[in-house]
């Protein structure tokens, strides 16, 4: 009798709390491009660095992966790291300590790739972040952003960025863009263009330390 | 193309001309009834913001008489409350220091008795010398007449009555003695003596002071049954200032409720976790303010139960038994509240140390741990000092929310009055505003049609010289009618 009572109570108390309780996600998703293709490799470092930070500055129930961009990288293999953190704080510090130790196990083995398939690991990136259902979804691109696609891989195709800010970071100069600059801006434009027309919002930050807002919201 | 349809001759100034005249002729022929239009609408603004005003005063005058009632009622109670517990303590007074009255008095009439007995003792006469001494004294004054015999016998008589002295002085001397003794023993009877009294002196004056101040709390609440004014504005003056100081008292409360809240509302993520939200808000501030609101609930209840604010009657009206159980079981929930945020308080800086933790390690810097956990324990040990003691300090808020909420029903009373009173004061200045807003507009319209009225008025002086229409005082009456309208 006692039991059944107390049945009742607990599962009327789960539907008053399930009834009050906010559906909306407030949770926060980083899906991280790493360029690792030609010369790129040497950016690393500060790759480690960049995760190192967002690491610190993700919470609780925050979503974040780290993808390496190479040939082909609309594949989950791509993916480097991947981690939704525990609602406890203190276990989300232990995953937070052992995502650094995979990133930095993959930093040091890390491969140079023949290509660079942005666009296939920002697929990849929109398909994962959409099945988590993040709240405020972020693409960070850590790239020169020269994108180079081996023959007869389609990447022609349109890209619905709606609800996501892609972030292009620590976007290095080429010994061509020395010579003519305009092949950067243009460079540039071009990715914005394909952002903003797939309804995401665009941004680039090459000094590091304009990264603090992006977390802060 | 529009200024055209204006134009009734070439000239525009002609035109202008006509429009003018023909707009002062219209406006002459329309004076009477356009002099009524602008008074009735006038007058009926003035009226109704005339009645709305009425209305607001006699609204007012109904509120400044509520606010007098739950003044003068808050008054009562609060002198009923002070007079019934000055009558408590008197009664205790009476109860502690009267009851030791009987045992007094008998102390008293014992060391009386004792004293008088000692006092008889100490009047008993020193011993006669013997009767014999006179007669023998008479012999001895019997000259000896050179008789050797005689002279021997009056030297043996004088050395007894000698001897017969000394022993006399030498018992008189022991009897003195004995009788200071007597007077000395008596007197740590008066000290006691004098001691009692003092004791008795003091709960008497005691109750004198007692009744002096009962004597002045009776005035003021005859005052209040009286319904005097000097009452009501010592009451209003003290609910204003109950009011504000309460404020302040709840304002430092509000205060120690945040620095509580944020003591609690880190840790809690540990146990109901951070990333669920209940309208907008993470579940772990959501529990930690329910955990503080509960902890001001128990307080106030604990309060309740023993009778030092009186926000629930309900709980005041119970018999003491089960009042005092509530009050244990209220004070028991309260502790255990206090001992978990003592706890969560102790988890927050093992969270915050892991925090930092892993912060270093994700900047590469792990010098900075070890150089700061020499000192950590001291804001541990107040961190859970403060988590233990803060739910004990809320408690206490419901002293001045009662004062508050007591006199917050005056403040408002006033402040109502106050805006019913500027309401009023508006519409009677719009209203008036209107009337001679109307005068002044009739006034205007007449002034635009200075030139037919100052012919009509010729033409009219004309008619009433020569007669027809009468005398020329009945002619001038008539003009000013119609200029009033």
């Amino acid at each position: 009798m006692l039991k059944s009572f107390a049945h009742i109570a607990l599962l009327s108390g789960s539907l008053f709390l399930s009834g009050c309780s906010d559906q909306a996600s407030y949770s926060k998703g980083v899906y991280m491009l790493v360029d690792t293709s030609g010369t790129y490799t040497t950016e690393l470092t500060q790759a480690q660095r960049i995760i190192n930070f967002t690491l610190a500055k993700l919470n609780p129930g925050d979503t974040f992966v780290v993808a390496r961009v190479d040939t082909g990288s609309f594949s989950e293999k791509d993916i480097v790291q991947k981690q939704t953190f525990e609602d406890r704080p203190s276990m989300a510090n232990q995953q937070k300590r052992l995502f650094r130790e995979g990133i930095n196990e993959f930093i040091e083995d890390v491969k140079p790739s023949a290509y660079t398939d942005i666009t296939g690991g920002m697929l990849q990136a929109i398909e994962y972040m959409n099945e988590a259902k993040s709240g405020i979804k972020t693409i960070l691109i850590f790239s020169d952003l020269k994108e180079e696609i081996q023959a007869g891989y389609n990447r022609d195709i349109p890209i619905n960025l709606e609800g996501y800010r892609v972030i292009a970071i620590n976007v290095t100069k080429l010994r061509s863009d020395n010579i003519d600059p305009v092949e950067y801006l243009d460079r540039l434009d071009s990715w914005r263009n394909k952002v903003e027309s797939g309804g995401g919002q665009w941004q680039v930050i090459n000094d590091l330390e304009r990264l603090e807002p992006i977390f802060s919201s | 193309m529009s200024s055209e349809l204006f134009m009734i001759v070439p000239s525009a100034f002609f035109s202008g001309v006509i429009w003018f005249l023909a707009l002062v002729v219209s406006l002459y022929l329309a004076r009477t009834p356009a002099h009524y239009s602008i008074r009735a609408l006038s007058r009926v603004i003035h009226n109704a913001m005339r009645l709305s005003a009425h209305s607001i005063m006699h609204a007012e005058t109904q509120l400044k008489q509520r606010n007098k009632e739950v003044l003068l009622a808050q008054g009562r109670e609060a002198s009923e409350r002070i007079i019934e517990r000055e009558f408590d303590r008197i009664e205790a007074t009476v109860r502690r220091d009267l009851a030791e009255y009987p045992a007094i008095h008998r102390m008293l009439t014992e060391e009386i008795d004792r004293i008088d007995d000692d006092y008889k003792d100490s009047t008993e006469a020193p011993p006669n010398p013997p009767g014999w001494v006179k007669a023998v004294e008479a012999v001895a004054k019997i000259p000896s007449k050179g008789d050797p015999m005689v002279a021997n016998i009056l030297e043996d008589i004088h050395g007894s009555l000698q001897k017969a002295n000394d022993k006399t002085l030498v018992e008189y001397r022991k009897a003195n003695q004995v009788r200071h003794n007597y007077l000395k023993n008596m007197m740590p009877h008066w000290r006691k003596v004098l001691n009692l009294l003092t004791h008795v002196e003091k709960n008497v004056s005691s109750l004198f002071t007692r009744s002096t101040s009962i004597d002045r709390h009776m005035d003021e609440y005859e005052g209040i049954l009286k319904r005097t004014d000097r009452s009501e504005q010592m009451l209003s003056s003290s609910s204003m200032t109950q009011f504000f100081i309460s404020g302040i008292v709840l304002a430092i409360a509000v205060g120690g409720a945040i620095i509580n809240f944020h003591l609690i509302a880190r840790p809690l993520s540990e146990m109901v976790g951070g990333t669920s939200h209940i309208a907008g808000f993470q579940i772990n501030t959501v529990s930690a303010l329910v955990i503080i609101l509960l902890e001001i609930a128990m307080g106030l209840f604990f309060m309740e139960t023993m009778r030092i604010t009186r926000l629930f009657p309900i709980i005041g009206a119970l018999n003491d038994k089960i009042r005092i159980r509530l009050a244990v079981v209220f004070i028991t929930i309260l502790t255990f509240l206090a001992c978990i945020e003592a706890s969560l308080a102790f988890m927050r800086e093992l969270l915050m140390e892991e925090d930092a933790a892993t912060r270093a390690i994700l900047r590469g810097d792990s010098a900075s741990i070890v150089a700061q956990s020499s000192y950590l324990w001291i804001t541990t040990a107040a961190q859970m000092g403060m988590g233990f003691i803060l739910p004990f300090a809320l408690m206490f808020v419901a002293i001045p929310l009662e004062s508050f909420i007591h006199s917050m029903r005056t403040v408002l009373g006033v402040a109502a009055v106050s805006c019913l009173r500027l309401l009023e004061w508006l519409l009677r200045l719009g209203g008036d505003i209107v009337k001679f807003t109307g005068n002044a507009l009739i006034q205007f319209y007449d002034f635009i049609i200075f030139a037919p009225l100052w012919i009509e008025t010729m033409i009219k002086h004309r008619q009433d010289q020569h007669g027809p229409l009468g005398s020329p005082e009945q002619s001038h009456a008539h003009t000013d009618t119609n200029i009033r309208g």
